[in-house]
């Protein structure tokens, strides 16, 4: 491909495979979003930073659907995606997790991780009913991957437990679990670490940097603490009432004068 | 004495072949209401409306004819030969499943995000729009149905109980049918939601909706799939009170039995369901059976509610439902 990078720690970086282009939400009189543009190459992890309210989920659900912007465009490799019901998008190829956490409470850990797989059965009614061939086939290879990603993220453990009694940490894990078990081209992820402690940080870190790593999946991240922010990411957007104020290199970000002001002005957690 | 006991005994088996039927409407309210939050007053309607469709088919009547007859002046009745039943009842499950996919795409599509209680409005004006359809399409006569389920009084019991207790137990071979039919729908609802993808976005839809668009899960797909699943179990059970009591009107008035059941089992509970069914089914034949003599009968008009209020005092979760703790 023409425009490959390799990063620094020898990941290789595609073309863009998302852009959003002049996006423009509002409700009512609030502008959520105002006129922002940005890309996402294949195989980065891109972060969106800002203060609270600076806009940052309401971009996420444009991205993934839920919100559907009264001006500008999405494309999504290569083509000018036309107005889609979240469900289509998460067909497409792009997974995401929620700020408030939206997991399946009376399913157990396994059950929830398997919904993540439902587009992977194309077995039809006949075949699941007679459980028969293609379909048990497939159930026997989405559970494998199952239980690939409950290895992979460390929640053997939990694996029958009913997710409504789990803790915050873990249930944010289990979500993501969800998320990745559907092998997503784009990865979406709301404040993965919001909210966990130290050492539940830690973890969620290098759980994010070992699935860009050798899954090679593309990842969107909002976060809220800059210093996470700038050991994680690729690339930054950072966002300010609705605005883009910096989009760049963590580096260049990170000197960026606007930027300064904003995260100085603001008082945040 | 013993005579009385065993009298009360066959009270409270008949008893339970009636609640296996609330059962089954309250089944038909819970696939709606867990997944989409609608508590679907037209289910009764629903299954008036299926059985009056499936007699229909099955005499080989033409719908509507009475309308088609005034406009065009022509004088269509029949087809002109009768259909199997078996044909006939696959042919109602497939106009409930395109009732099914008509409400969501003209009524519920629009009214996503509302109110429950516009929700509610919804399905009462779905229930009397229906009831003027059923009539519409295929008259409003009491019709007898007979699909071929076994009738009249089951002898082998009758002869062995009375052998065993020198006390025959009178039951109804279509009790008994209505029984086993029952159970097999709810082993097979319960595998399907279980074991089917279908079965699991069901689930999903039901428990977040947020998080079943997030993996994939088309909610219209699923409404329509848990709309066309309660026609179906309420085409089951016009099938059973149609066979014993003939279709007409009153049919449409056991989801007013559901209703009790509901408050007893719990509105998101399949288990609670069937359970609740059954307990007010027993409960009031045997109240009846007790008590009705003593204050002039008709009990079971309202000893249902009675039942069920209590009962909502001390367990307002309903039988299975998680006991809800404030927190503060
Ligand atoms: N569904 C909604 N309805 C109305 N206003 C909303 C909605 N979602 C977000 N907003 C508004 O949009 C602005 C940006 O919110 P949000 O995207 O959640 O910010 P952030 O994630 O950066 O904290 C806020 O003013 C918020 O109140
Ligand atoms: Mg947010």
């Amino acid at each position: 491909m023409l425009d490959q990078t390799v990063t620094a720690d020898g990941r290789t970086i595609g073309g863009v495979v998302m852009e959003m282009r002049n996006i423009t939400l509002r409700f009512g009189g609030v502008i959520a979003i105002k006129d922002i543009s940005f890309d996402v190459r294949e195989g980065e992890i891109r972060a969106i930073i800002g203060p609270n309210g600076a806009g940052k989920s309401s971009m996420l659900n444009v991205m993934s659907g839920f919100y559907h912007p009264q001006e500008g465009e999405v494309w999504f490799r290569g083509e000018k995606r036309r107005p889609m019901r979240p469900y289509q998008i998460a067909r497409q190829g792009i997974a995401r997790t929620f700020q408030n956490i939206a997991l399946f409470d009376g399913m157990s850990v396994l059950d929830n991780i398997m919904t993540g797989r439902l587009n992977h059965m194309k077995s039809n009614f006949l075949e699941q009913a007679i459980w028969w061939g293609k379909a048990e086939r497939e159930e026997v290879a989405n559970r494998a991957k199952a239980e690939e990603v409950i290895d992979f993220l460390e929640i053997q453990s939990i694996r029958k437990t009913p997710v409504g009694r789990l803790p915050y940490g873990l249930k944010k894990r289990v979500e993501l679990a969800r998320a990745l078990v559907a092998e997503p081209k784009i990865l979406l992820l709301d404040e993965p670490m919001a909210g966990m402690n130290v050492e539940e940080k830690e973890d969620m870190c290098r759980f994010i940097l070992d699935v860009n790593d050798e899954f090679g999946t593309t990842i969107v991240l909002i976060e809220h603490d800059m210093g996470v922010v700038m050991d994680l990411s690729d690339r930054v957007v950072v966002m300010d009432y609705g605005k883009k104020i910096g989009d760049g290199v963590p580096d260049e970000v990170r000197a960026n004068q606007e930027v300064i002001d904003a995260y100085l002005g603001v008082s945040h957690d | 004495m013993p005579d009385q006991l065993l009298f009360a005994a066959e009270v409270s088996i008949n008893g339970l072949m009636t609640g296996v039927m609330y059962a089954l409407v309250a089944l038909g309210f819970v696939l709606i209401y867990k997944a989409s939050g609608i508590f679907n007053y037209a289910q009764g309607v629903m299954a008036l409306f299926a059985a009056m469709t499936l007699v229909g088919i099955q005499e080989g009547r033409v719908p509507f004819a009475h309308l088609i007859n005034s406009i065009t002046g022509a004088h269509v009745s029949t087809v002109g030969f009768e259909i199997p039943a078996i044909l006939a009842i696959l042919l109602t499950v497939a106009v409930m499943v395109g009732f099914a996919w008509l409400v969501q795409k003209v009524v519920f599509k629009h009214l996503v995000g509302q109110e429950p209680i516009i929700l509610f409005m919804a399905t009462i004006g779905l229930a009397y729009f229906l009831e003027g359809v059923s009539d519409l399409m295929w008259g409003s006569e009491i019709r007898t149905l007979d699909v071929g389920l076994p009738q009249g009084i089951n002898d082998a019991i009758d002869q062995g109980t009375f052998n065993a207790f020198g006390y025959g137990f009178f039951i109804d071979n279509l009790d008994i049918a209505a029984a086993i039919i029952a159970a097999i729908l709810v082993a097979v609802l319960i595998a399907f939601s279980q074991y089917t993808k279908q079965g699991r976005a069901m689930r999903a839809v039901a428990d977040d909706h947020q998080a079943a668009l997030s993996v994939g899960i088309s909610l219209n797909y699923v409404w329509v799939l848990v709309w066309s699943l309660a026609g179906i179990v309420a085409l089951v059970a016009g099938i059973m009170w149609g066979s014993k009591s003939g279709v007409q009107f009153s049919l449409s008035l056991i989801a007013l039995k559901a209703l009790p059941v509901l408050m007893l089992g719990g509105f998101t509970s399949i288990p609670g369901a069937i359970v609740g069914g059954l307990i007010i089914g027993v409960g009031e034949a045997l109240f009846e059976f007790a008590v009705g003599p003593l204050i002039g009968g008709a009990t079971e008009n309202w000893f249902a509610y009675v039942l069920a209020l209590a009962f909502l005092v001390f367990r307002p979760q309903g039988l299975f439902g998680e006991r809800i703790i404030e927190r503060v």
